[in-house]
């Protein structure tokens, strides 16, 4: 009678198997409509809003303890070369003057790329010029 | 290319711009930490390139040729005396810049997926409206910052009754025009938003006195990124609201490191009204006795001498005195001279100025000492040779209650046994305050122009 035990107890493992993977199948249903809710309210005024404000108020923090640990020596090309970063701006003008239009739009985002591009060259060149002249004493 | 890929290429910009400032944390890592900022430029631009549904290659890339050969043109030619100037007129591109690029979205804000024409998300107007006015006050700002570095303008405090309520009142006027954007999205409140903010910007800074530049500098390199941050909010992009976040949290570090150096509040110099005429000289000047020198003396002491610190100032960098004063201090060193600068934080008229001139004449670096590093060995020193600096010497700075600078950290240059001093007249320095350091008997003045002096003591020491 042993093997009939074994048997039903496999039976019984089978169904438990079963229903388990029935439940782990609504699970990823709930997951994904989930994720589906979430990524349709990514579109939302305020998510978007409240997503920029923790990037920000993180990115702040980032630049403080970044800056606070640059020599005093190299303040001048600290300033120029984040003058270079904050022409990163140019994204912003790419998007305008890329439509393939030729409107006020796409002219004032040319005008924005031309500003932005003499930014990005004219900084980072003047801060390599100025930091390739730091140089150690000789001995 | 798929949004979310853009996004993490975008991720791995904000990462470069981060490693950026973090490599200038020491001259040896500083050149790979610019490599790292022009690596995350390229990746932004690429990205957001590969994400257009269509690429307008007439402007965009006319318009990225035309700006780079101009900027790399000025890089290559531009002084480095000149780079305070240089620096605010970069900032006023990135201000033009913002409010053009707030402006392309205002008109057609389809392409930035923020609403349709006439209907745009009052959270993106707000944010527009915001990125607008510091882009705008950024611009005029710094145009006029420009214009005092380069003495297109004096560099005297342009003040007039009624000053700073004008400006509180352009200031809620702009609140007003930001209410009344996002209610009726009139064209008009746009350009007004956009008039008034450039108006502000320019009333800001005429008040501030040439002695407050570093601040001022400082400040508007602040906002430039603050504008780009505010376009970021707008544009809802995570890359331009970091490297804004980045830059603007720089620029207030700087400005308040150069407000400690003046022992200024911040306040105090966005009200302007310090430096130039305006302020009176301390005490009596009555008919106090200075000594005056030649370039024989001085070369004839330094030679004689163990230690020689070195204080450099704006009349240094005018002078263009860099390379003859480099020149100078070997002859010094050959004849066994230990011979080190000190740098004060606001020496010259942006912060680390000086140390960027001594570079470009091949002092090393590890010759060059900040003010907390250095001030002790004043004591030890057997010449004190200051060159074109007058305010941060100003031992009144200790001692004078009633002095205008009392408070400001100074260089302790009269604890040394020889003072010698090169100016151009007796006049006195940028704050407008007399200098006791020239009436003491252990200094020597020598009057004249700062690159001539050098050339003269070096003649005198061969």
């Amino acid at each position: 009678m042993a093997s009939d035990t074994l048997v039903e107890r496999a039976q019984g493992l089978a169904g438990d198997a079963q229903s388990l993977s029935q439940d782990l199948e609504l699970l990823a249903r709930d997951v994904a409509d989930q994720a589906a809710q979430q990524a349709a309210g990514g579109g939302d005024d305020t998510t978007v809003l409240v997503m920029g404000l923790t990037v920000f108020v993180l990115a702040v923090f980032v630049g403080y303890h970044v800056v606070w640990r640059v020599t005093p020596a190299l303040h001048s090309p600290l300033m120029s070369v984040t003058n270079a970063i904050s022409s990163v701006i140019i994204v912003g003008a790419l998007i305008a003057a890329g439509t393939g239009g030729y409107g006020f739009s796409e002219i004032m985002g040319f005008l924005a790329v031309v500003l932005a591009s003499v930014n990005i060259f004219g900084g980072f060149l003047v801060t390599q010029r100025m930091l390739s002249m730091f140089k150690r004493k000789q001995k | 290319m798929d949004q979310n890929i853009a996004t993490l290429f975008y991720l791995v910009a904000s990462v470069c711009f981060i490693l950026a400032l973090r490599g200038l944390s020491h001259p040896e890592t500083s050149r790979a930490g610019n490599r790292y900022g022009m690596a995350g430029m390229a990746i932004a631009v690429v990205a957001t390139l590969a994400v257009l549904p269509e690429i307008n290659y007439v402007l965009i890339l006319g318009g990225i040729v035309i700006g780079g050969a101009i900027g790399t043109i000025i890089a290559q030619r531009i002084v480095m005396t000149a780079l305070p100037q240089l620096v605010a007129a970069f900032h006023s591109l990135v201000g033009l810049a913002a409010v053009l690029v707030a402006a392309a979205a205002f008109y057609n804000p389809a392409a930035y997926g923020i609403g349709v024409s006439g209907d745009i998300k009052t959270a993106s107007l707000i944010e527009m409206s915001i990125g607008t006015a510091i882009g705008a006050i950024t611009f005029t700002g710094s145009v006029i910052a420009f214009a005092k570095l380069q003495a297109l303008m004096s560099g005297k405090p342009i003040v007039f009754p009624m000053q700073h309520w004008l400006n509180l009142g352009l200031g809620i006027l702009t609140v007003v025009l930001v209410i009344w954007l996002c209610v009726s999205e009139a064209d008009a409140a746009f350009w007004l938003i956009v008039v008034v903010a450039l108006l502000l910007g320019v009333l800001i800074i005429i008040p501030i006195g040439g002695a407050d530049m570093p601040v001022v500098i400082s400040m508007l390199n602040s906002y430039s990124g603050w504008a780009a941050a505010g376009i970021g909010f707008t544009l809802q992009n995570n890359l331009l609201i970091v490297a804004g976040a980045l830059v603007g949290s720089s620029g207030a570090i700087l400005s308040y490191i150069m407000c400690k150096g003046m022992n200024r509040s911040f306040i105090s110099v966005i009200l302007g009204g310090f430096g130039g005429e305006t302020a009176g000289p301390a005490g009596d000047q009555g008919d106090r006795i200075h000594r005056e020198g030649a370039a024989e003396d001085a070369a004839f002491m330094m030679s004689n001498a163990e230690r020689v610190i070195i204080v450099p100032g704006y009349g240094f960098a005018v002078a263009q005195a860099q390379h003859a004063l480099r020149e100078m201090a070997d002859l010094l060193k050959a004849k066994g001279v230990d011979v080190k600068y000190a740098i004060h934080p606001v020496a010259g008229r942006m912060p680390g100025h000086m140390n960027v001139l001594l570079a470009e004449a091949n002092v090393p670096y590890d010759e060059v000492f900040e003010m907390d590093e250095i001030n002790t060995e004043f004591a030890e020193a057997d010449v004190a040779f200051v060159i074109g600096a007058n305010d941060v010497t100003n031992p009144a700075a200790k001692t004078d209650k009633s002095s205008p600078i009392f408070g400001m950290p100074v260089l302790d240059v009269e604890k040394a046994q020889q003072v010698f001093v090169v100016k151009r007249s007796m006049a006195s320095g940028y704050a407008g305050v007399d200098n006791p350091l020239f009436y003491m008997d252990q200094t020597m003045m020598l009057l004249a122009d700062a690159k001539k002096m050098c050339e003269s003591i070096v003649k005198a020491l061969e």
